[in-house]
């Protein structure tokens, strides 16, 4: 892992990117940084913060990738993050010394505007004018060297996603760097430089100096994002009457000069053949957002994406399994006689590690999806096509496909959330991600249904309660955003205005690099504390260890059972003489409503950090020989309350397995929450949801007690 | 003047008004939807929002409530205006 060191500290020279969303922007950042470059968030907010160093010239640079936006007047936070960090607002990060603003060489005119407001702060600028070959395919011939000059700032043609003219802008911006030029601003009509001279004078009296850009935002936005100006309210409002007495509307006339501005400047520079043409790489969205075949085509893609990563990332996640299931037995072959030390290694370490691994296919498989559908532009389709199911909670359709993707696994899922731009929407679509029901609750499932339904009531309920557990989580999590969102973030329904890029094909190099840069992010940080955790579940499930307990258990078996069956009744004996043991058995009686034994109390507290253990921990506990297929579930069917009625009940069953459906049993989607988030979110999505994993529990068995099932 | 909704898929018209003076208007008019701006209605979704509208050669989807602040001035009523725009898909 290449640590990018803090730039605060270096003093490093930064250089920001901006631009539309669409434009090739990341691609053209990924270019320019390589792998080395490091993803976060902005302190405080799930805005995601992109940084990497390159050389530009003779400098070394840190770059840094800014939230795409159409505008510097802000609807969302992330959008306010742009103009934070061009005017050295943005207190984690010093201001950057150059500014390298990505435009889609096919839409110029909507592009420039964003220039145009960008040149305000005063920063020297280089235009990468990206995707040129597209452009030249579209019928559009663009002159760059006019198109510079009008403008006032070097213009380098690219194509990111090929790594063409990259060296150009390199040297484009390192010869800004040494002589900073100065683009040309809007010439603004007299009524408006009037206002802004008004709201000027003010903000001068108060001791502050605005740049230009800050002061377009304040007299032109409707609501400043530059919040912090609370002595010019007066000044503003004197401002807005007197564009308005000269006959300009305050809302509207920022966005006509610039654009009648650019109307100018791109006449003669950019010629644009009318044509059929131009429609060609929409085409396919003829079938792709049709009202019947759209749907059938996006179930059809999505199904294909859920099936891979549930099914072809299952033969890669038994290999590593498989590794080391063999390691373990190796290391635990070569420890024996270091009781204390071979288990730590074997139960805690080498079980630590492998439980981080072996997310590695299904992050890999479901990231190469991801780039593929976000590269081509289906995904802003898919957005498109699934809106209406989400509006009504305040997200969009872009939690779609995270949620589908926690359907295999959270923990990618949640990493997929970066496709989600607001980052209110990005949060609730991380906390309701996990209620979906992903492939490590299945297991549970199986026994459960296998053990307590399919035997008395058949294989079609048993294939209806599986469903139904898939099921479960969906229709839960969508009102739960609904209340997430409505009470709890307050999310102010933002408009939905999402650009529908022409479709594009993506480049394999940029996919293989966002695979390889989320696997490794993944195992370097989510990984240490998922390491971390495994270590100390073991502690707690291996300590005090007293040999007398071992010894006790051993003596308590009649000479004629066999070493395999007294081994298991050691290590059942040891485990319930644990700490988490103990504790077990003292927090039962919180979880006799929902009719859990001891066995299954200890079996749920072990599985909070991988909801998958409980299959093994129950087999410990019942002392099943894990050899004997259906031994466990033999074992269970037998266990007996004091008063001889049975422990395992199909309603009993019922509610393990809701429980199960419901509670956040995942220290490593809890970790990659608490990376994409923060931990005091991992923290409240622990809590809700194992509440109302409880609450379901209880209900589902006192329900199925009253029916008596 | 008409709404998106009522303007109808595959048809097309000039912008007359941005309605509203919200951050919304505001938005709309910096990405390009100003006043006499040519636009036409190029998709609407399965379950009839958002729709997807083309103009200056570039497309986007806006929901229902949101497209709501545009009002059209609809093409003239000749069923085909002669330049390509109101017949089917090009």
């Amino acid at each position: 892992m290449i640590a990018v060191a803090d730039p605060v500290q270096t003093g490093r020279t930064i250089v920001a990117v901006i631009g539309n969303p669409n434009t090739g922007k990341s691609s053209l950042f990924s270019a320019l940084t390589g792998i080395r470059q490091h993803v976060g968030n902005y302190p405080g907010i799930t805005v995601e913060r992109k940084e990497g160093r390159c050389r530009m010239g003779e400098r070394d640079v840190t770059l840094v990738d800014l939230p795409g936006t159409y505008s510097l007047a802000a609807l969302s936070a992330d959008e306010q993050i742009v103009l934070d960090v061009l005017s050295g607002r943005q207190g984690s990060m010093p201001a950057p010394a150059a500014v390298v603003c990505v435009v889609d060489a096919s839409n110029l005119r909507r592009n420039l505007f964003l220039l145009s407001q960008v040149v305000e702060i005063g920063l020297p600028v280089v235009i990468a004018l990206n995707m040129v070959d597209e452009a030249q395919q579209r019928g559009i011939k663009i002159d760059v060297a006019a198109l510079s000059s009008k403008l006032g700032v070097p213009v380098v043609p690219t194509v990111a996603v090929k790594g063409k003219g990259l060296d150009e802008l390199r040297r484009a911006v390192a010869g800004v760097l040494e002589a900073p030029t100065k683009p040309r601003s809007v010439a603004w009509p007299a009524p408006v430089v009037e206002a802004r001279a008004v709201v000027d004078e003010a903000a001068r009296k108060q001791g502050r100096t605005l740049n230009d850009a800050d002061l377009s935002r304040l007299v032109f936005d409707v609501e400043p994002g530059i919040a912090a100006f609370p002595g010019l309210v007066e000044a503003r409002d004197r401002a807005h009457q007197g564009l308005r007495s000269a006959g300009h509307d305050p809302l509207s006339v920022e966005a006509l000069v610039r654009y009648g501005h650019l109307d100018e400047l791109l006449a003669g520079t950019v010629v644009r053949e009318e044509g059929p043409a131009d429609r060609r790489p929409y085409a396919i969205d003829r079938v792709f957002t049709h009202r019947v075949g759209g749907l059938l085509v996006f179930s059809l893609f999505m199904f294909f994406v859920f099936a891979s990563v549930y099914w072809i990332a299952r033969p890669a996640m038994d290999g590593i399994e498989w590794s080391f299931g063999r390691l373990a037995a190796w290391a635990g072959a070569t420890l024996e006689g270091h009781a204390m030390l071979q288990s730590l290694i074997v139960d805690g370490a080498i079980a630590g590690v492998g439980g981080v691994m072996v997310f590695l296919p299904q992050i890999l498989i479901l990231f190469l999806f991801v780039a593929v559908l976000e590269d081509s532009g289906y995904m802003a389709r898919a957005a498109f096509l699934m809106d209406k199911v989400f509006s009504w909670t305040g997200l969009n359709g872009k939690s779609f496909v995270p949620m589908l993707s926690s359907f295999a696994c959270a923990v990618p899922a949640i990493l997929t959330t970066r496709t989600i731009e607001d980052p209110k929407a990005r949060l609730s679509t991380i906390l309701v991600s996990p209620l979906m029901s992903c492939s490590a609750r299945l297991p549970v499932y199986v026994l459960m249904i296998g053990a307590f339904i399919e035997p008395r009531f058949g294989p079609v309920w048993a294939g209806a309660a599986l469903f139904a557990m898939h099921l479960l989580g969906l229709v839960v999590a969508i009102p739960i955003a609904f209340v997430i969102n409505r009470f709890l973030l307050k999310l102010k329904p933002l408009p939905f205005i999402l650009e529908m890029p022409p479709y594009r094909l993506p480049s394999p190099r940029g996919v293989a690099r966002r695979m390889f840069l989320s696997g490794r992010e993944f195992v370097v940080r989510a990984g240490t504390v998922i390491f971390a955790i495994s270590i100390i579940v073991w502690a707690l499930s291996y300590f005090p260890h007293r040999a007398e307990v071992g010894d006790a258990a051993a003596k308590s078996l009649p000479a004629s059972v066999s070493e395999g069956e007294r081994g298991r009744a050691v290590r059942s004996a040891y485990l319930e003489q644990s700490v988490l043991g103990r504790f077990g058995k003292v927090v039962q009686p919180v979880f006799a409503p929902a009719g859990f034994d001891w066995k299954t109390t200890v079996a749920v507290l072990a599985a909070f950090p991988a909801r998958e253990v409980v299959v093994s921990t129950l087999g410990i506990l019942y002392s099943a020989d894990e050899t004997q297929e259906g031994a466990l579930r033999a074992e269970m069917t037998r266990a007996t309350w004091p008063d001889g009625t049975r422990v395992y009940t199909p309603a009993m069953a019922m509610a393990v397995m809701v429980f199960f459906a419901f509670c956040l049993q995942c220290g490593s989607t809890m970790s990659v929450m608490a990376r994409e988030a923060s931990w005091k979110w991992a923290g409240f999505a622990f809590v809700y949801m194992t509440s109302l994993a409880w609450v379901a529990a209880v209900i589902t068995f006192q329900a199925g007690r009253a029916l008596a099932v | 003047m008409k709404t998106l909704k009522e303007l109808g898929l595959l048809k097309g018209g000039r912008i007359g008004e941005v309605a509203g003076r919200g951050p919304l208007a505001q938005r709309l008019l910096a990405m390009g939807f100003l006043p006499g701006t040519r636009l036409r209605v190029v998709q609407i979704a399965p379950f009839g929002d958002p729709v997807t509208v083309e103009l200056d050669g570039w497309r986007v989807s806006l929901r229902l409530q949101e497209a709501d602040a545009l009002r059209i001035i609809p093409d003239a009523d000749a069923p085909a205006n002669g330049n390509g725009n109101g017949k089917a898909h090009g």
